[in-house]
C-alpha cells in the first residue's frame, strides 16, 4: 500500500457513485421506506479508475461535459470519499478559486484577504506577511478597509486574483477557472499557473479548453463516461481526443 | 515567492478509503493544520453579527431581555409563583437555552451555507459546527456579563459560586456540541430536518424547567422532567448563578456524562456520515 515518496497522489480502482434520484427529505424517505418503494439505481461518476501522480507534474483532465473531470479532481483532492478504491495522497492542496468563491460581504477587503488565506490553508501570520504585497497587486489600497460589498464587481474581481497569487501549496486545483473572468484574468491566471509549474509544484487543471490544457501542462487524462480512455503527453492524448471528437 | 516546500506536518500520507468512517485521530491533525480558518470562520460569524450597527451586542441581549419582562409579568404576577428574584432565575437559564437552541439551528445552517465551499476545498468536515458552537460561546460570555449588572440592579445577591461558571458553560458546550453534530450530519441529507428542529425547540424549551419552577410540575409528570438531559445541563448553569450553590455531585455527574456522551455519540454518528456528504450538498 506504500506509495513512493514521488507520488503525490494515487487512485487505486477509485469509483465515485451517487443514486440517480435522490431523496431529499426525511419526509419523503418515510413514504419511499412505508410504500416499499425501491431506491434509485447508482450512477457511476467515476469507474475503477487508477492512476499515479507524481510531484511537480503537471496535469490536464480533459473531456465531455458530464465525464467525471470534476469528480476526479475532488476525489483525487480528498474533497470527496471514494464510494470504492483507496485515494492515497501526501502534501497540501489548494484550489484556485473562481471569483467570489468565499468572500463575505459584509468584510473588509483586507479581513477578506485573511479570510481566502485561511480557508486555503495560509496561517495569518503568513497572510500579514504578504498583506501589503496582496494590496498593492490588487490596485485597492484606497478601499482596502472598507466593507466588500462597497465593492464593484472589477474591484472584487482585482481582489479574488490578488488572494489567489499568494497561495502556496504542494497541489494547485484548477477547476474551470480559465472559463470565467474575462481576457485579462484570463491572461493574468495562465501567468501565474506557468510559475506555479516553473516552482514544482503539481497542477491538476480541469478544462474544456485543449489549447490551455497543452500549453499549461505536460501531461493529459481523458476521460470519458467515468474512465480513462486515455493518459500521456498533453500532445498525444489532444490529438487522439479531436481524433474522436472532431 | 519561494519555490514549495513540504513542511512536515503537511508531507504525511493521507488516506481515503472507500466505506470507511472518519477517524479521530485524522480529524484532530486536520483541525490543527486548519486552526486559523477555525479562527477566521469565528471572528466572521462574530463581525458579521456586530459589525452592521454600533447596538449589535445590544439587539442580541434585547431580545432575551424583552422576553424576560413578559415572562416576568405572566409568571410572577398572574400565576404568582413564589420565586425571588424571578428575573435572574429565567435569565440564568434562558442564556443558556438560547446558546443551545440557536447554536444548533446555526450550525445546520452553517453547513448549508458552506456547501459551495466544502465541495471545493478539502476542509475537516467538523470545522463549520465546531466554529458555529466557540462563537456561540463568546456571545454566552457577553451575555453572562451584562447579566451581573441585571442582577445588581434587581437586587439579587451576586454568589462566590459564579467562578464555577466556566466549567458549567463547558459542560453546555460540550452537549451543544454533541447534539449539532448529530443533526448537522442528518440535515445534509435532509433538508426538512432543519425545519422540524426549529419547529421543535420551543416545544422542548418548555420540557425544561426554563422558565418555572419544577415546583409547579405535578408530581406525576417529573418524570418526564428528569428524563430530559437538558435539565441537568441547564441547572448546573442556574445554580451557580441564582441559587449559589455548587451543582449537587449528583446533577453534575449527570450532566457531565450527558455532555461527553452527547459529544461522543455526536462523533460516531458524523463519522459514519461525512463521506457521503458529497452528493447532497
Amino acid at each position: 500500500m506504500a506509495t513512493s515518496d514521488m507520488n503525490v497522489i494515487e487512485l487505486q480502482g477509485v469509483s465515485v457513485r451517487y443514486r440517480a434520484q435522490k431523496i431529499r427529505s426525511l419526509k419523503e424517505m418515510v413514504i419511499r421506506t412505508v410504500t416499499r418503494h425501491a431506491p434509485a439505481p447508482y450512477f457511476y461518476s467515476l469507474k475503477d479508475v487508477s492512476l499515479t501522480i507524481g510531484r511537480g507534474e503537471s496535469v490536464a483532465i480533459i473531456g465531455a461535459n458530464g465525464a467525471g473531470k470534476s469528480t476526479l479532481l475532488r476525489v483525487a483532492a480528498g474533497i470527496i470519499a471514494p464510494s470504492e478504491g483507496v485515494v492515497l495522497a501526501r502534501g497540501t492542496v489548494a484550489p484556485l478559486l473562481e471569483l467570489g468563491t468565499g468572500f463575505e460581504a459584509e468584510l473588509s477587503g483586507r479581513e477578506n484577504i485573511l479570510f481566502n488565506g485561511a480557508l486555503l490553508g495560509r496561517t495569518r501570520a503568513q497572510m500579514r506577511a504578504q498583506m501589503d504585497a496582496i494590496v498593492a497587486f490588487s490596485g485597492l489600497e484606497e478601499q482596502i478597509d472598507a466593507p466588500l460589498r462597497t465593492y464593484s464587481t472589477g474591484m472584487s474581481a482585482r481582489l479574488a486574483f490578488a488572494v489567489a497569487t499568494a497561495i502556496e501549496a504542494d497541489t494547485i486545483l484548477l477547476d474551470e477557472i480559465l472559463a470565467v473572468g474575462d481576457a485579462s484574468f484570463r491572461e493574468r491566471c495562465e501567468e501565474r499557473i506557468a510559475t506555479f509549474v516553473r516552482q514544482g509544484t503539481t497542477i491538476l487543471l480541469v478544462t474544456h479548453d485543449l489549447r490551455s490544457a497543452m500549453t499549461i501542462c505536460r501531461r493529459a487524462i481523458w476521460i470519458s463516461h467515468g474512465q480513462v480512455v486515455a493518459d500521456g503527453p498533453s500532445s498525444d492524448v489532444v490529438a487522439q481526443y479531436l481524433a474522436k471528437h472532431g | 515567492m519561494s519555490a514549495v516546500e513540504p513542511s512536515a506536518p503537511h508531507s504525511a500520507l493521507r488516506r481515503y478509503a472507500a466505506g470507511e468512517p472518519l477517524r479521530l485521530r485524522g480529524e484532530l491533525r486536520d483541525m490543527r493544520e486548519h486552526m486559523s480558518l477555525l479562527r477566521e470562520l469565528v471572528h466572521r460569524d462574530l463581525t458579521v453579527r456586530y459589525k452592521r450597527s454600533i447596538f449589535g451586542f445590544v439587539w442580541t441581549m434585547l431580545h432575551p431581555l424583552l422576553l424576560m419582562l413578559i415572562f416576568v409579568a405572566v409568571f410572577s404576577r398572574l400565576f404568582r409563583f413564589d420565586t425571588p428574584h424571578y428575573e435572574t432565575y429565567f435569565l440564568s437559564a434562558y442564556i443558556a437555552w438560547n446558546f443551545f437552541s440557536q447554536t444548533v439551528i446555526n450550525a445546520m445552517a452553517s453547513v448549508a451555507w458552506n456547501g459551495p465551499l466544502m465541495k471545493r476545498i478539502r476542509v475537516p468536515p467538523t470545522i463549520f459546527t465546531l466554529s458555529t458552537v466557540i462563537s456561540g460561546m463568546v456571545n454566552v460570555a457577553l451575555s453572562l456579563i451584562v447579566l451581573l449588572p441585571i442582577m445588581v440592579a434587581v437586587g439579587a445577591p451576586l454568589h462566590a459560586t459564579l467562578v464555577m461558571l466556566p466549567v458549567s458553560l463547558l459542560l453546555v458546550g460540550m452537549f451543544t456540541f454533541g447534539v449539532s453534530l448529530v443533526l448537522t450530519a442528518v440535515s445534509v441529507f435532509f433538508a426538512d430536518v432543519r425545519e422540524m428542529v426549529q419547529a421543535g425547540m420551543p416545544a422542548l424549551m418548555y420540557l425544561t424547567p426554563v422558565i418555572y419552577p419544577v415546583a409547579i410540575v405535578p408530581d406525576r409528570y417529573r418524570w418526564l422532567i428528569r428524563l430530559n438531559p437538558l435539565t441537568y445541563v441547564m441547572e448546573i448553569v442556574r445554580d451557580p448563578i441564582y441559587y449559589g450553590i455548587v451543582p449537587a455531585p449528583r446533577t453534575f455527574a449527570v450532566a457531565t456524562c450527558v455532555s461527553f456522551g452527547a459529544v461522543a455519540i455526536g462523533w460516531m454518528v458524523f463519522r459514519h456520515l461525512a463521506p457521503r456528504f458529497h452528493g447532497h450538498l
